[in-house]
């Protein structure tokens, strides 16, 4: 049988879907291997279905309010922990042992290479970092995955990001995303994989920021090719049995963009959205603050905290701005306090909150009011999104991040350090 | 398939490019239940927007329509008696939204430029038909694939979902009403 070149997403859907291949513009359904429900989704109308397809298919994670800053938040607690009791769903994160559903998914090694992985949250493409075939799908259609175990996809055209030299010290995921928005625009309908000879200087973390935020460009799937730093990835996990998926050498691309890791510097969004609205750090006005934030999905990782800690430790954060940082995990929470970071933090004045989706998506533990500038390094800066659509969101790295707040103002944490 | 529940046929509103789900489900809409968070919808890109949308009315908008969030905010059209969304490009995951809660939305180049407040538009998503009445300019889209088709003529995935037996039958007709289908389990972000 003749083998048509197939970029990773294309394979994973045709391997799901039981197909020999699959081609731009085919409609395919295809198995779910984990469906992955939020605390959002049993507080609003909830409704428990008579059957479910698979429970060891199934996980439910507490993340967007907890501890429930609503009366109708706390309500839905109850309905999840009934749901999980009643069909024996073993992977329940409830509060304690809950975190970002992107961070509980990555630490337990549940977004596993060449599977598909759906959630009910918009950055369930973080999972793309793990070459997962993952999408954030609607609250309705992921309980009729719930139900049924399967849902369809239409083949998106794919671009290729073939990353070459090596990422420079004091520059990260946040900055190689931002750079990628800033130059390339929106991929609506579009999917992104990524790989490539300079893939292998790209800590998982910062690739797990950059898968993230495909959401940022309207992306369908992020994917990242399987290598070396995945296999050791979960190796210590302990997780096997999955098969990788690889991009064949004639898979047909929209696009094939190089990216020279070695020439990127720190980049800084301009409020109202990623998508060619950035410019280097060096090159952004030095605009005063009024908040900082270091969190969400895309950067409150263990390592997103050490960076924050490396820059603060031994400083404080300059009067009137506020920083708040949110782990994005208990065990992120746990590990960093272990680790010092969280004395680091909370010694130079910064907020550390309860691991959350918080005040990312504007709805607890640091919303910002009309006028106020926030410069964040969580996953977007559109208008209202953290709180009042009369704050304006800059966005940047955790470094970044966390420079500024010492000074101010938006300033390039690599000359701060020098000072 | 020509499913009256394909079809839509109203005044429409249009709005512009890159309308993102902050713009249509602000934050602090998720904490409100469904009616009163549909009166949040575009509260800042066009204040006081949902006292004049009437039932049967179509929300027209540019590129790149629903970019961000997971949160149901076809749930909130359809509670305010949306009958159908026309954009030139929509972000997938919001597409999927407006499927899956039974809202009939077509892909029209250049929509912004073809329609304008107030004209009347008429779409068939059974035959890719669109016309706008009130300039007597018509078009023809590509058919969506029948699998989308379905569900939306269903009303959206729940009622499907009672006819499968994964929620009880007597719910069925209940999930075909605008408000409850739309509301689509819960919310997502």
């Amino acid at each position: 049988m003749p083998d048509v070149g197939m970029t990773m997403i294309e394979r994973i859907l045709a391997r799901k879907a039981g197909l020999a291949s699959v081609a731009v513009g085919d409609t395919v359904t295809v198995d779910v291997d984990l469906t992955v429900l939020i605390d959002l989704q049993f507080a609003t109308m909830w409704l428990p279905p008579l059957r479910i397809a698979d429970p060891d298919k199934v996980a439910i994670v507490m993340d967007h309010a907890v501890p429930a800053p609503t009366i109708k938040d706390a309500a839905g607690g109850p309905n999840a922990r009934k749901f999980a009791a009643d069909f024996g769903i073993e992977r329940f994160y409830d509060v304690g042992r809950h975190g970002i559903c992107h961070q509980v998914i990555a630490e337990n090694g549940l977004a596993r290479p060449g599977e598909v992985l759906a959630c009910t949250d918009s950055h369930t493409c973080a999972g793309g970092a793990y070459n997962t075939a993952a999408r954030g799908l609607g609250p309705a259609e992921v309980y009729s995955i719930l139900c049924t175990g399967r849902t369809w996809f239409q083949v998106s055209p794919t671009i290729r990001y073939e990353f070459v030299g090596e990422l420079p010290a004091g520059v990260g995921g946040k900055d190689v995303f931002l750079h990628i928005a800033n130059e390339y625009g929106d991929a609506t309908n579009l999917n992104l994989e990524y790989g490539g000879p300079g893939l292998a200087s790209i800590p998982l973390h910062d690739r797990r920021t950059i898968a993230t935020q495909g959401a940022e460009v309207s992306a369908d799937f992020s994917t990242f090719a399987f290598d070396d730093v995945l296999a050791a990835h979960f190796e210590a996990l302990g997780v096997a049995g999955f098969e990788p998926a690889e991009a064949d050498p004639d898979a047909a691309y929209a696009d094939v963009r190089e990216i020279d890791l070695s020439g990127l510097v720190p980049y800084v969004a301009r409020p109202g959205t990623v998508s060619r609205n950035g410019l280097p750090v060096t090159k952004i006005e030095a605009r005063r603050i009024d908040q900082a934030f270091i969190g969400s999905c895309a950067n409150g990782q263990l390592d997103d905290l050490r960076i924050a800690a490396e820059v603060l430790r031994g400083k404080q954060v300059a009067p009137g701005v506020r920083l708040i940082v949110t782990p994005a995990s208990q065990q992120v929470y746990r590990d960093a306090m272990r680790l010092g970071y969280l004395q680091d933090i909370a010694d130079a004045g910064g907020v550390v909150t309860n691991a959350t989706c918080g005040a990312c998506f504007g709805y607890h533990m640091g919303v910002v009011g009309p006028g106020e500038v926030c410069l964040t390094s969580s996953t977007r800066n559109f208008t209202g999104r953290m709180g009042s659509p009369e704050a304006e969101i800059y966005m940047a790295s955790p470094a970044t991040v966390a420079a500024s707040a010492v000074a101010g103002h938006i300033t390039d944490a690599r000359a701060e350090a020098t000072r | 398939m020509s499913d009256q529940k394909l079809q839509a046929n109203g005044r429409v509103w249009v709005f512009g490019h890159g309308l993102t789900t902050d713009d249509m489900y602000p934050p602090d809409a998720m904490k409100l239940d469904l009616p009163e968070a549909a009166k949040q919808v575009f509260y800042a890109v066009r204040p006081g927007w949902t006292d004049q949308v009437r039932p049967g009315d179509i929300v027209v908008a540019g590129r790149n329509f629903g970019l961000g969030s997971s949160r149901p905010v076809a749930a909130l059209f359809r509670q305010l008696g949306v009958a159908a969304l026309i954009a030139e490009e929509f972000n997938s995951l919001f597409f999927r939204n407006a499927v899956n809660a039974g809202l009939p939305a077509m892909t029209v180049p250049d929509a912004t430029s073809v329609f304008r407040d107030g004209d009347i538009a008429e779409i068939d998503l059974a035959t890719g038909n669109w016309a706008n009445q009130s300039t007597q300019t018509s078009g023809v889209v590509p058919v969506l694939p029948p699998l989308v088709l379905e569900i939306i003529a269903s009303g959206g995935v729940l009622p499907r979902l009672a006819q499968q037996g994964y929620l009880p039958a007597e719910l069925a007709e209940l999930l075909s009403s605008p408000s409850v289908a739309a509301a689509g389990q819960g919310s997502g972000a």
